[in-house]
């Protein structure tokens, strides 16, 4: 044991005095609480004070909050600037996970965020004192618009699975106003989560269909799967695999001869921008996770945005409001149409993300070719790499990621969790594991445009020495991470007996 | 363009490393025909100044600078500086879902902390890590309440926000889900009388809101006793958050559905914002969401995951308790920021100040002919006026003060024209209270 202590600490290089400082060990806020602390302090009230159980009733009125904090700016500050000194961000490397999409957040997006006049608006303030924030969601719409040579959108999903149950529901509302909802949505077994459990939600019953050997919808399979009861297929193009489905065209026919619709995740959007459009190749409805493709944070865990494109066919449906430019050029939310799916979020969607993915796109233009083209160029510097050390289940051209699996290290007893872990001490945060479910032991690698060659070659040199510790030395990726102030955590004890909430 | 960290010389050394002789040859499985030839129609490329003074032009295009007495369901409190410098730190803003725990203990940190937070103020006994909004959050909290009883109509308080009744419909309408309204009286508050025996006997829950949409709160400890006696759930929403500093909890709801905006959060045109569902440990399995839980490492160091992910449809798939994914984290974190500047004197303070200044141009606005109150419920910072004429008409006068008049009823409710929602916070000073009664005297004296 003490050999590997030493080792890891030489590696790490985290023994000078300053790792025991005590932000290697903050508390939890509650537990630097003393009553009488406050860390803001209001204004003084300018009306006469009010005593709130004559105001409201002796019923209505709640004792002192007990546990709640009470702390001091300063103890704020430092409380949450050392939490955040234990987590990982794009500000400080790769964050190659795939599928994720961990690219630039572009600072000007915060700050234009922020402007007065835009972060201070309300949604329900009059039409004609918000023509600033219904023209920045008209210009981002046509610019979705044009981007994925769709007919019509709507901003209102609050995420990409919010962007998936309104597709369906858009769906199911058409084939309705032709006679009859049908039963089925197929979804092939590449695709992400959320895909079958939007499904449910719109009342549809999930069909898996299997992916060929080359990771593929297999054309033949899916013309035995398309029948009456079918209302859509739900397609990754370019698939969780980050291969494009070189059938796409034969396929959005065979569901088309049919009257089934073509759904498209786009959470891969990144690898087409600028080069090829969802619209011309058979998409009816697809959205987009502006959070990955176009930049917006992902702050931890969101927020997203989720807005969705359709053809015409799928127009009348929209949810509402929908976002529209009158004769006179002014903007205005139309709330009366008919035939409307309904609301699927209060107002207006995540308007401040939605800000942010128009800033994006408006800083390339047309150059934003140049993005997807960098992508895809990262992917393969790696891919080309680290093939032949790192098992590559499907060998088809890789777009914007590229998914290997652990397949030759597990012979040493070591996964791709364990490799993941072993690249923390690298600097890196992990790839994605464990995903795509067609691939055992994946390894899923999506460097995005924004890495050097620099960075790439950083990753590169990591994962060769990984895959030679693999062999050497199996149990340092095992015991892994090393240089992390705490180690692999428990989380079966965490299942078992939840603890959810600090208690005093 | 400088977002690209390569130069067009390193572009061309990737490709021949890689053994390819232009990026054209990635792009050989996509069929010739779809393959764009010609560039994008998009406005751009724009430098940073550019986009700087695009996005101002907006703003100025907007309410900038006016007065505002809207709530109805967003409202506008006092922030310090402190939280947005935090939130803008690199590794909180830049950083993705923590799933890979070792990398992540400062957003699941926070995330634990602000499941504590929720918990405490709404006097349940767990919370989740987020949902995108109040509105959807409603939603789910009603989906979990028809899993855990196995009923599938729910009963609804017209006085629940409109636009939240308008989500929960879409969603309920292809999940064999019944929604039926239940009329409100002339407190404002829940009509108990319509909640028959009949009616609850097969009523998966009865759903309300506190502070409602009128303003009103509602009284929740009898409400609760007859819902439970007839085997039925009680779901609360909340979308004055503030109002938990000073109002009784609903602690005998068994969900609770709360906009977190109030905490922190800028009402930014309608969202990003913070839903969040809190409830009862024993339903925790059937929650909706993400959740962080505590644990420790094989050193035995407290150590935070995100746990009990077998609800969650990255693993169950279409047996999730809900399609949620990406939610509203860095929301989350803004809200457990402000809680703990504010703390709990704090929170109390700005709660007394709401009630306050509600209080007082509730009196002040009344002063004025043919200005009358509504409803005869408790209020918090919200209250329902009736105008002696159209609202929009006073509406559009008041805009031309620069004054954003309040929400008039009459859009979601036929019943209640001529009758608005006036929200009025501890950020709102007296003088502009002063300003907008005087001017709204003065626009009902003039002769149509």
């Amino acid at each position: 044991m003490n050999s590997k202590v030493t080792e890891t600490e030489t590696f790490a290089g985290t023994t000078s005095p300053a790792s025991r400082h005590i932000s290697r060990d903050e508390r939890l806020i509650f537990e630097r609480s003393a009553p009488g602390k406050r860390g803001m302090e209001l204004p003084p009230l300018d009306v006469p004070a009010v005593d709130p159980a004559a105001a409201l009733g002796r019923d209505f009125v709640r004792d002192s909050i007990e546990g709640f904090p009470e702390v001091s700016e300063i103890e704020v500050i430092r409380h949450f600037t050392r939490l955040s000194s234990w987590n990982y961000a794009i500000d400080l490397g790769m964050y190659p996970l795939g599928s994720c999409t961990m690219k630039y957040n572009p600072r000007v997006n915060e700050f234009v965020a922020r402007l007065d006049g835009l972060a201070s608006e309300h949604p329900e303030q009059p039409g004609e004192v918000s023509q600033g924030c219904l023209r920045i969601l008209h210009d981002l719409q046509k610019c979705l618009l044009a981007i994925t040579g769709m007919d019509a959108a709507t901003l209102q999903p609050a995420a990409g699975a919010q962007g998936e149950l309104t597709g369906l529901l858009m769906i199911r509302a058409y084939l309705e106003s032709q006679g009859n909802a049908r039963k089925k949505v197929l979804i092939p077994d590449s695709a992400h989560g959320t895909n079958p459990a939007s499904v449910v939600i719109a009342g549809y019953e999930v069909q898996n269909i299997k992916s060929n050997d080359r990771g593929q919808i297999d054309t033949d399979h899916l013309r035995e799967y398309v029948k009456d009861d079918v209302a859509a297929l739900m397609l990754t193009n370019p698939s969780t695999i980050g291969v494009f489905e070189e059938r796409i065209a034969e396929i959005a026919q065979i569901l088309h001869e049919r009257g089934a619709l073509v759904y498209m995740d786009g959470a891969n959007m990144n690898a087409l921008a600028g080069v090829t459009r969802p619209g011309d190749f058979g998409v009816d409805v697809m959205h987009l996770n502006l959070h990955k493709t176009f930049s917006t944070p992902h702050g931890g865990g969101g927020p997203g945005a989720g807005p969705v494109m359709v053809k015409k066919i799928l127009e009348p449906f929209l949810p509402i409001p929908v976002v529209l430019q009158k004769e006179n050029g002014q903007y205005a939310l139309d709330c009366n149409r008919p035939r409307a799916i309904g609301r699927v979020r209060a107002y207006c969607g995540n308007f401040g993300v939605l800000l942010r993915a128009l800033a994006y796109t408006l800083a390339y233009g047309p150059g934003i070719r140049q993005a997807t083209e960098d992508a895809v160029v990262n992917a393969n510097y790696i891919r080309k790499h680290l093939e032949g050390v790192f098992d590559l289940p499907y060998n088809l051209p890789s777009m914007h990621e590229v998914v290997f699996s652990d397949a030759r290290q597990k012979k040493h007893g070591v996964s791709t969790m364990d490799i993941a872990k072993r690249l923390i001490d690298y600097g890196f945060h992990p790839y994605t594991t464990a995903f795509p479910l067609i691939v055992p032991g994946a390894m899923m690698i999506e460097p995005t445009e924004s890495e050097s060659r620099e960075e790439c070659d950083l990753l590169i040199g990591a994962m060769l020495a990984i895959a030679a510790e693999a062999e050497a030395n199996p149990d340092l990726l095992r015991s892994a991470p090393h240089s992390t102030r705490i180690g692999r955590l428990d989380e079966v004890a965490a299942a078992r007996k939840p603890i959810l909430r600090w208690k005093p | 363009m400088r977002y690209l960290p390569k130069s067009p010389s390193e572009r061309q050394e990737m490709l021949e490393a890689i053994g390819a002789r232009s990026v054209e040859e990635f792009y050989q499985a996509i069929p010739e025909k779809f393959r764009l030839r010609e560039t994008l129609p998009l406005p751009g490329p724009l430098s940073e100044m550019e986009i700087i003074q695009y996005f101002q032009a907006r703003a100025a295009e907007n309410a900038r600078g006016f007065t505002s007495f809207l709530g109805a369901g967003v409202y506008q409190h006092l922030r310090s500086v402190v939280t947005d410098a935090l939130v803008q730190r690199g590794e909180f803003l830049t950083s993705y879902t923590p799933y890979q725990a070792e990398m992540a203990q400062g957003t699941l940190t926070a995330i634990f902390e602000f499941q504590t937070l929720m918990s405490q103020l709404t006097g349940q006994e767990v919370a989740n890590a987020s949902m995108y909004d109040g509105s959807t959050a409603l939603t789910e909290a009603v989906l979990m309440a028809e899993r855990l009883t196995g009923r599938h109509r729910v009963l609804v308080a017209r006085s629940v926000h409109p636009e939240y009744r308008q989500v929960l419909a879409t969603y309920a309408k292809n999940l064999g889900l019944e929604i039926e309204e239940i009329r409100y009286t002339p407190s404002g508050q829940v009509d108990n009388a319509a909640l028959t025996p009949k009616l609850l006997a097969t009523a998966a829950a009865v759903v309300i809101q506190s502070p409602n949409f009128f303003g009103v709160l509602e009284e929740l400890p009898t409400l609760a006793e007859k819902v439970h006696a007839a085997g039925g759930l009680v779901v609360t929403a909340i979308t004055e958050a503030v109002s938990l500093g000073i109002v009784r909890p609903p602690a005998e709801a068994d969900i609770v559905a709360m906009e977190g905006q109030a905490f922190g959060v800028g009402p930014s045109y309608g969202g990003p914002y913070v839903g969040v569902i809190a409830t009862r440990e024993k339903f925790v399995r059937q929650m909706p969401g993400r959740l962080a839980g505590q644990t420790t490492d094989a050193a035995g160091r407290r150590g935070f995951v995100l746990t009990l992910a077998t609800r969650e449809q990255h693993i169950r798939r279409e047996k999730a308790t809900s399609n949620i994914c990406t939610n509203e984290a860095l929301y989350a974190l803004v809200a457990t920021i402000h809680l703990c500047l504010l703390g709990k004197e704090g929170l109390r303070e700005m709660a007394l100040q709401n009630l306050a200044k509600a209080h007082f141009a509730q009196v002040e606005l009344e002063k004025i002919p043919g200005v009358r109150r509504v409803f005869s419920g408790p209020t918090f910072n919200e209250f329902t006026l009736e105008f002696p004429r159209s609202v929009k008409l006073v509406n559009a006068a008041l805009l031309r003060e620069n004054i954003v008049g309040p929400f008039a009823l009459g859009t979601h409710y036929p019943e209640l024209t001529k009758r608005a929602l006036v929200c009025v916070t501890e950020g709102t000073p007296r003088a502009e209270i002063e300003r907008m009664a005087a001017a709204v005297r003065r626009i009902l004296e003039t002769p149509i």
